[in-house]
């Protein structure tokens, strides 16, 4: 009598949690490995740095994870950062632009091109990945056209930002960090509490049925693709505060990192169930193989291609394993 | 007149065709000399040759994909595949001084790369685009992992025969390339696997109904994809006598989904052209070969593969059609 009382007061666990709570221990099984194995792991400074150097990344995985949200996929995110970099380096160092003139005008460039891969994805029944893979040539192409040099960025505003360092106790952020976890903190409420966030999550469940129940799913889709490009065109300015230049090969294959991290952060890639938190976790996980192998010193870096590819196929199992569990317990509870 | 103009315009591989002739004619106005053949060496010598020994990895990968596509598949880890085949050929011959060794390895290798992807889809049911993006981000490491980091030079002359060589005087690999598309159509038109592979492109699980042994013909299909990479990464690796874990490869997966496209084969699956994909890749082959010769920088031929991209994919989509015959053709339609 006693035990029933005790189950029957346990909230009950949300099945779409399971992802998410998967993804969490994997980062904290992680961070006690890397506790246990080296001598100061644990610094403070460690996990901000894991801030600090994913920022561009976290930014783009940000955008691409509204975008699979819907069903969707944005492989040009890699480029139009690597775009971004390059124009704001041209405009600021060749042209002698204002930088606070730049900076806008590139975010809305990126939207603009997100807005118009979108709209082709929406209006035409294109499918996204071959769309934004056209898009991806174009913004690689359009840097080399720039230059096919690295432009270096010595405006003072830049340097400025770049050296700035945001004091947190002892330790501090970079700007570019700042940005970033704004950027997260500004994608949650999206998500979760506003209109766009639930047509959002509705489009990715059933687009036929979002449609039918009056919901703007093109608008929608254009948004969702336009803010992928900005988030992109923002993950460029923050490289190129990072790296202090514009280069056509920045950014080579980001893409797929921010896709990995959206999907070992327990987005599901068929769309409608997914967090922002775990994307925000994913890009961590992502970060601190890399301090693992740097930390170990005798791993070359490769391993760390092979350990993210080993997790991106250990979630998509798990992934399938629960939509499979789903779709059984659906149907039991239609008889 | 214009009935014969209406047949013409229905075969599917006259707009194939039609680009790559004005190609050959642009280049041929440009440069006088371009249609050139001449006798040297003991083999034909010319920019048309170059052409189609350049366009014979990149036809091979395509072939593969253009199957995988129209059992509504897709592959994106052709360009790590063949740069695992890549190291694996290098490795071998270096360590063995066997060509035969190395070509057996690096096939073999290059097959179990296919059949990983394809387990994955058919025995796991994945997406295909998520299956091979497993292999896409793990496999540069691995390749890397086999070359211990470093670019594997080759100073063994029979390996660089494959890439190199000529058979009556012809490319080797143009002729590997001609035989393999050849012996394939054949295949695919003498025994009704070609229709199998179409049924299952139009609707996979009505085809698994009607009998169609959906499940192993596309694990098998996976598996000739990764076999084709494999065989163009020995000629990648054998032209430039090297294997570079890095750079072999490179966007490769890309070309041949274009190449594909151009070819008349619908992404959606279900209706596909070996011959179209063919003239595909020489059509991306002989752009190349226009860039270089106009003296723009080879970089920017992505803006051009991009434009290419987006006006086929706007000519496969019913909805861009039916828009543009609302516009323009109507009122000179008798029908």
């Amino acid at each position: 009598m006693s035990t029933g009382s005790i189950a029957f007061t346990l909230p009950a666990f949300d099945r779409r949690l399971v992802p998410l709570s998967a993804t969490l221990l994997l980062f904290l099984a992680m961070v006690v490995f890397g506790a246990l194995s080296y001598d100061g792991f644990l610094a403070p400074q460690v996990f901000l740095n894991l801030a600090i150097d994913n920022a561009f990344l976290l930014i783009a995985a940000v955008g691409m994870t509204f975008v699979i949200l819907t069903g969707g996929i944005d492989l040009s995110v890699g480029s139009v950062l690597a775009l971004t970099t390059m124009a704001t380096a041209a405009l600021v160092e060749h042209a002698a632009l204002s930088p606070w003139l730049v900076m806008p005008l590139l975010l809305a460039g990126g939207a603009a091109f997100g807005a118009l891969q979108g709209f082709l994805i929406h209006r035409y029944r294109l499918q996204p990945f071959i769309v934004t893979l056209a898009g991806m040539f174009v913004a690689r192409g359009l840097c080399y056209l720039i230059d096919t040099e690295s432009i270096p960025v010595r405006d003072p505003t830049f340097v400025a930002l770049a050296e700035m360092r945001i004091p947190l106790g002892s330790h501090s952020l970079s700007s570019g960090a700042a940005v970033a976890l704004a950027t997260v903190a500004v994608a949650l409420w999206l998500a979760h509490a506003t209109r766009f966030g639930r047509t959002v999550y509705a489009i990715g469940g059933n687009a036929r049925s979002a449609a039918l129940m009056g919901l703007p799913v093109g608008a929608t889709l254009v948004r969702v693709y336009a803010m992928s490009g900005f988030c992109a065109a923002l993950a460029g300015l923050t490289m190129t505060v990072y790296m202090l230049s514009g280069y056509s090969l920045h950014a080579v294959g980001l893409e797929l990192d921010a896709i990995a991290a959206v999907v070992i952060g327990g987005t599901l890639l068929t769309g409608g169930v997914g967090y922002i938190a775990g994307t925000a976790i994913g890009v961590l996980i992502l970060g601190i193989i890399q301090t693992l192998v740097i930390f170990n010193g005798t791993l070359s870096s490769w391993w760390t291609r092979i350990v993210v590819g080993i997790l991106l196929f250990l979630f998509c199992v798990a992934q399938r394993l629960i939509e499979g569990r789903a779709l059984k317990t659906n149907k039991e509870h239609r008889r | 007149m214009r009935a014969l103009a209406r047949r013409l315009l229905a075969q599917p591989l006259f707009w194939p065709c039609l680009t790559l002739g004005l190609l050959i004619t642009l280049n041929a106005a440009l440069n006088p000399g371009f249609l050139a053949l001449a006798w040297r060496d003991g083999h034909l010598f010319g920019n048309l040759i170059d052409i189609l020994n350049r366009a014979a990895p990149l036809a091979l990968v395509a072939a593969g994909m253009t199957l995988v596509i129209a059992a509504r598949g897709l592959d994106i880890s052709v360009g790590a595949v063949v740069a695992i085949a890549a190291a694996t050929g290098a490795l071998c011959v270096s360590a063995t001084g066997s060509l035969a060794v190395a070509v057996v390895a690096a096939l073999a290798v290059a097959l179990a790369c296919g059949l990983w992807n394809g387990l994955l889809v058919v025995a796991v049911g994945m997406q295909p685009i998520i299956a091979t993006l497993i292999l896409m981000v793990a496999g540069r490491g691995i390749a890397q992992l086999i070359t211990s980091g470093q670019i594997i030079t080759i100073y063994y002359a029979p390996y660089d025969f494959i890439g190199n060589g000529f058979l009556l005087g012809l490319p080797i690999a143009a002729v590997l390339a001609v035989a393999v598309i050849v012996l394939l159509h054949t295949l695919l038109s003498v025994t009704p696997l070609g229709l199998y592979i179409r049924a299952i492109g139009i609707n996979p699980l009505a085809a698994r109904i009607a009998g169609v042994r959906a499940r192993p013909i596309t694990l098998c299909l996976y598996g000739f994809c990764g076999l084709m990479a494999g065989l163009a990464g020995l000629i990648i690796s054998s032209n430039v006598k090297s294997a570079d874990a890095n750079n072999a490869g490179t966007l490769l997966e890309l070309d041949a989904i274009l190449a594909v496209t151009l070819g008349g084969t619908a992404l959606t699956g279900g209706r596909f052209s070996l011959a179209g994909t063919a003239i595909g890749a020489l059509i991306i082959q002989t752009l190349t070969s226009t860039i270089y010769s106009l003296g723009v920088p080879p970089e920017v031929n992505l803006v051009f593969k991009a434009a290419l991209i987006f006006v086929v994919m706007l000519l496969q989509s019913a909805e861009f059609r039916a828009s543009i015959r609302g516009l323009a053709t109507r009122p000179l339609d008798p029908a």
